[in-house]
């Protein structure tokens, strides 16, 4: 991977302003990178043209001294986010063909800031997945092999999967993710890549199919910190369209970069040490607080008494959400229709049928139970009283810490296939991201090594509310010292 | 005291209860959640924004307005408001919700107890009933299907969809049909004034679940039934008649009521099941995530208040207090119309009493004849309170200001101006009535001799036969000194 299509948004836009190279000279080479990677089934549309057209507008600017922040920049779009005119699908036949007349509010926030769109990415079926295998359009396959010399196709991680095997193989420099349990973060630990989930309400949801409302949140999946903290900083901001966005200005992120930590202290839950998690990842997690105390941080044990209820809590909240969330896909105004028969029940009944996948099916169902008449004290609310109190862990943490530094998932990237019968197992993935979900802290996944196999491992910093910067600051200090440089090796 | 009401059965007297939820829809420009328009009538699916279809990835914003007008009929019934209240969503699927919910609030309304207070009877203060609210909350309505537009499919409207409601539920505070109806008439009344709700039922914009019950007096509440949508008074009086004396013969034919959702069907004066408890929806309310909890503060309270009307018992009381009688005041402040016309007139300094009986007699009996409402009455306050200023002041007499009306209603002319054309003006010249007295005792001499012998109530007769020889215009007053002065 060499050329554009190997330099960070950042090594992009200074040499695009300093006349290097054009914006259409970017645009084509992602576009060709593209094409030529259909094997990783990453992207569901390819939009060449649109990516052409911002270029072309970029290099005009650039010519008449008017650029904006992301001019020249092409990048990938996650399918949860409406595009106008271009179909919008979450990765479900329920919304096949579906184009929406409208555009979200984050990639018209990308779009201001000059940035054109090379296509919709791959993902878990309305996000719910942690594999990209519940997609429509199938898996998406990661562009790492394992060192063992087999062949084995692996995970990208999901929901996000297309969106980090975009970045990992050199087919976007940056893109958008979602996140409502872990969907940036361990996909990009995956692929080795950076991945950031802000804080809930920095982005606004307006115009991203929703998943779990309380929990959605955009964010940006990037190669570098830096590109992190630039793509974030526009697609943030208060949107009066979306109700619990925060009403408050962005924060120059990418300006306040520093990797200096003196005088920070890094949390360490000591109930993030898990049983049947691999040595290498705890290994990785000390090399980590090693890397944070080199840069001037003092790392300090702290407690996080109910992380152990915060997955089960996870798979109640986010289904019963989802289930009512998803009622509007019913055949009558767009998307999929089957007409059955029994007239408008069958209707539903067929349209759903066919519509859903089996994951999809499943979350509907668990929501729709323990939203039930004699469930609901005993489910959801209680899942909303441990919420409260997940978030009481944090606030109490972060009177000790400044930022808290853990594992991003229990393991590297598996192999397709090797967990979709097992939904448990699956769940799992995202032991250690849900908690700063379900709290709405921001949360950032860095890549910290290798594994045995060669895989990459993430490592994980989750911040007090508003602190994207001491989030992505500890983040930079891990990048500087952590020398990820493996890029996998080209085989698509 | 009116007698309470009982329906007989075979079994004895039998006690109805009945509690009503009324669904007003809350005068906005714009719907609950999204910015779209509300207008009645318009094509179908017009008036539907993004929000309203549920298009993937939309969110709802509370429209300050629709919360606003909530509040202020919250207060207009000396309701509990609540600083801090929440949205839910009442999971259900059918194809004129898009959303697959509705977004309600059942766990913290925006407002919380209040009170109605009614006159069953308009003569007797005695009549009064305070009727109890539990509570008012604000919801989205749901679209409209169209069944008549295709053979085999229906069709969806979605103008309505998103548009605010107010649901106002009633504590089982109602005892007759009478009751039921004047709580309706009176919430009604409350809502125009406040202007939160046109209260128009015709057009589905106020309508009202019906909750009844029956009992033998003393008893606990029997089991209740709910009649879905009714939208006339007329037609809530007609459920709770019927529905009462059908649950009493399932009763004194010993079966059981079933709690279960009913219709009524107008044509044929009846109510049907239209689900048992059975086949009730199992709502799901969760709080609806996409919504912060609505937190109201001070500032935005004290607007609310301050820009209350007078409400009605306030404006009735305050006509009273000005000799006004109880039924007048009661009839002039029933419409917020009505009441905003007669202060008018007031404002024109007339004399409220007699002016209040002009209204209630001589207005409303001629809008009555011209079929037009208030609204539309070609006389304005200020020119009937002309008129009514020439009758006080003895420049036209009350005979001949019913003629003079006459004319003003048919040309829109002042009255000032009738009289003076018409030469109405009333005459107190001594000469000219003594003059037809004269006339009319001489003409009438056996008559005069039968009133000398005692006949007193020929009196009238000679008055009657002046007022006519002088075409109405002599002053009665005049008429009747110089008659007693020549014959007593």
């Amino acid at each position: 991977m060499a050329g554009l299509t190997g330099k960070t948004i950042a090594e992009l836009r200074d040499g695009f302003r300093a006349g290097e190279f054009s914006a259409r000279e970017i645009a084509t080479a992602f576009n060709d990178a593209v094409a030529a990677a259909r094997a990783l089934n990453a992207y569901t549309v390819e939009t060449p043209g649109d990516a052409l057209a911002a270029a072309d507008t970029a290099d005009n600017a650039r010519n008449r001294g008017d650029l904006q922040p992301l001019s020249g920049i092409p990048l990938g779009i996650k399918d949860l986010f409406a595009t106008a005119g271009v179909d919008t699908t979450s990765g479900s036949n329920i919304l096949k063909g579906f184009k929406p007349p409208y555009e979200s509010t984050v990639t018209l926030n990308l779009r201001r800031a000059g940035a054109g769109m090379l296509g919709k990415l791959n993902m878990d079926e309305f996000a719910m997945g942690s594999s990209n295998e519940t997609s429509a359009y199938g898996p998406v396959i990661s562009p790492w092999k394992r060192s063992d010399g087999g062949n084995a196709a692996l995970t990208p991680g999901g929901s996000s999967g297309g969106s980090a095997a975009a970045v990992a193989a050199g087919l976007a420099p940056g893109v958008t993710g979602t996140d409502t349990g872990g969907s940036i973060r361990q996909p990009a630990a995956f692929v080795g890549i950076s991945g950031i989930k802000p804080t809930y309400g920095r982005c606004s949801r307006w115009g991203v199919v929703a998943f779990a409302s309380s929990l959605d949140q955009a964010g940006p999946m990037t190669r570098t910190v830096r590109d992190c903290a630039i793509m974030l900083e526009a697609m943030s901001g208060f949107d009066p369209k979306d109700s619990t966005s925060l009403d408050l200005p962005v924060p120059h992120w990418e300006a306040g970069l520093s990797s200096d930590l003196r005088g920070k202290r890094v949390g360490i839950p000591r109930e993030y040490r898990i049983d049947g998690v691999p040595e290498e990842i705890n290994a990785l997690w000390d090399r980590g607080i090693e890397w944070l105390r080199d840069a001037g941080a003092e790392p300090v044990e702290i407690s996080l008494p109910h992380t152990k209820y915060a997955l089960p809590t996870y798979y109640i909240i986010a289904p019963a959400e989802a289930s009512s969330n998803l009622a509007r896909y019913d055949g009558v105004r767009y998307g999929m229709r089957e007409q059955g028969s029994g007239g408008l029940e069958g209707m539903y009944a067929a349209t759903r049928a066919a519509g859903f996948g089996a994951e999809v099916k499943r979350r509907i169902m668990i929501g729709t139970y323990v939203l039930s008449a004699g469930f609901y004290d005993a489910y959801f609310n209680k899942a909303q009283r441990v919420r409260a109190l997940i978030k009481q862990d944090f606030a109490r943490a972060f009177e000790q810490c400044d930022l808290i530094l853990t594992p991003t998932a229990p393991s590297a990237a598996f192999g397709l296939g090797e967990k979709m019968s097992d939904p448990l197992a699956m769940y799992l993935n995202d032991v250690f991201a849900v908690p700063a979900s379900l709290a709405g802290l921001p949360a950032m996944s860095v890549p910290g090594g290798l594994d045995a196999q060669g895989l990459p491992l993430g490592l994980h910093l989750i911040g007090n509310e508003l602190d994207e910067q001491g989030v992505l600051n500890a983040g930079l200090a891990i990048e500087e010292r952590a020398g990820f440089t493996a890029r996998p090796e080209k085989w698509w | 005291m009116n007698a309470p009401y009982r329906l007989k059965g075979m079994t004895g007297e039998w006690e109805v209860v009945i509690g009503l939820e009324v669904h007003a829809q809350v005068v906005s420009n714009a719907k609950l959640f999204s910015g779209a328009a509300t207008a009645f009538g318009a094509e179908p699916n017009t008036q539907v924004s993004l929000v309203d279809a549920a298009m993937p990835g939309m969110l709802p914003v509370p429209n300050r307005e629709c919360i606003r007008q909530a509040v202020r009929t919250g207060m207009a019934l000396d309701a509990q408001i609540n600083k801090w209240s929440r949205f839910d969503r009442k999971n259900y699927f059918y194809a004129d919700l898009p959303q697959g919910y509705q977004i309600s609030q059942l766990y913290h309304p925006l407002v919380g107890e209040g009170t109605i207070e009614v006159l069953l009877d308009e003569k007797d203060e005695g009549s009064v009933r305070r009727i109890g609210v539990e509570r008012i909350h604000v919801e989205q309505d749901a679209g409209k299907l169209m069944h008549d537009q295709h053979p085999t499919m229906s069709y969806v409207d979605l103008n309505r969809s998103g548009v605010a409601l107010m649901e106002i539920v009633s504590k089982p505070d109602m005892r007759s049909p009478a009751e039921a109806g004047a709580y309706l008439r009176k919430l009604r009344a409350i809502l125009r004034y406040v202007g939160s709700c046109d209260g128009n039922m015709e057009e589905g914009s106020m309508r009202a679940d019906v909750n009844v019950s029956v009992r033998k007096p003393g008893e606990a509440f029997g089991t209740r039934t709910e009649t879905k949508n009714v939208n006339s008074v007329r037609f809530v009086m007609a459920v709770i008649e019927h529905e009462a004396r059908r649950q009493i013969d399932v009763l004194e034919e010993g079966g059981a009521i079933v709690q279960e959702t009913r219709l009524w069907d107008p044509d044929k004066g009846e109510t049907r099941t239209l689900r048992s408890k059975e086949d009730a929806h199992d709502y799901r309310y969760f709080p609806d995530p996409d919504l912060l909890p609505l937190e109201l503060d001070d500032a935005f309270l004290d607007e609310c208040r301050k820009s209350l009307p007078e409400l009605p018992d306030a404006k009735r009381r305050r006509f009273e207090m000005m000799g006004i009688s109880a039924y007048n005041a009661s009839v002039l402040t029933a419409e917020v119309e009505t009441a905003a016309w007669f202060d008018a007139l007031l404002s024109n300094d007339v004399d409220p009493k007699q002016a209040s009986n002009w209204v209630v007699a001589e207005l409303f009996g001629a809008l009555n004849r011209l079929g037009a409402s208030i609204a539309e009455c070609p006389v304005s306050p200020a020119h009937a309170a002309e008129l009514l200023r020439l009758v006080a002041d003895g420049t036209i007499s009350g005979s001949i200001a019913k003629t003079v009306f006459e004319k003003m209603l048919e040309s829109g002319d002042p009255a000032g101006a009738i009289v003076e054309r018409e030469g109405l003006k009333q005459t107190s010249d001594t000469g000219a009535i003594d003059a037809e007295i004269d006339k009319i005792l001489a003409a009438n001499a056996d008559k005069v001799e039968q009133y000398k012998a005692g006949k007193q109530q020929l009196f009238g007769f000679f008055v009657g036969q002046t007022m006519k020889a002088m075409a109405g215009k002599a002053n009665p007053g005049v008429v009747n000194e110089r008659l007693r002065a020549k014959l007593d």
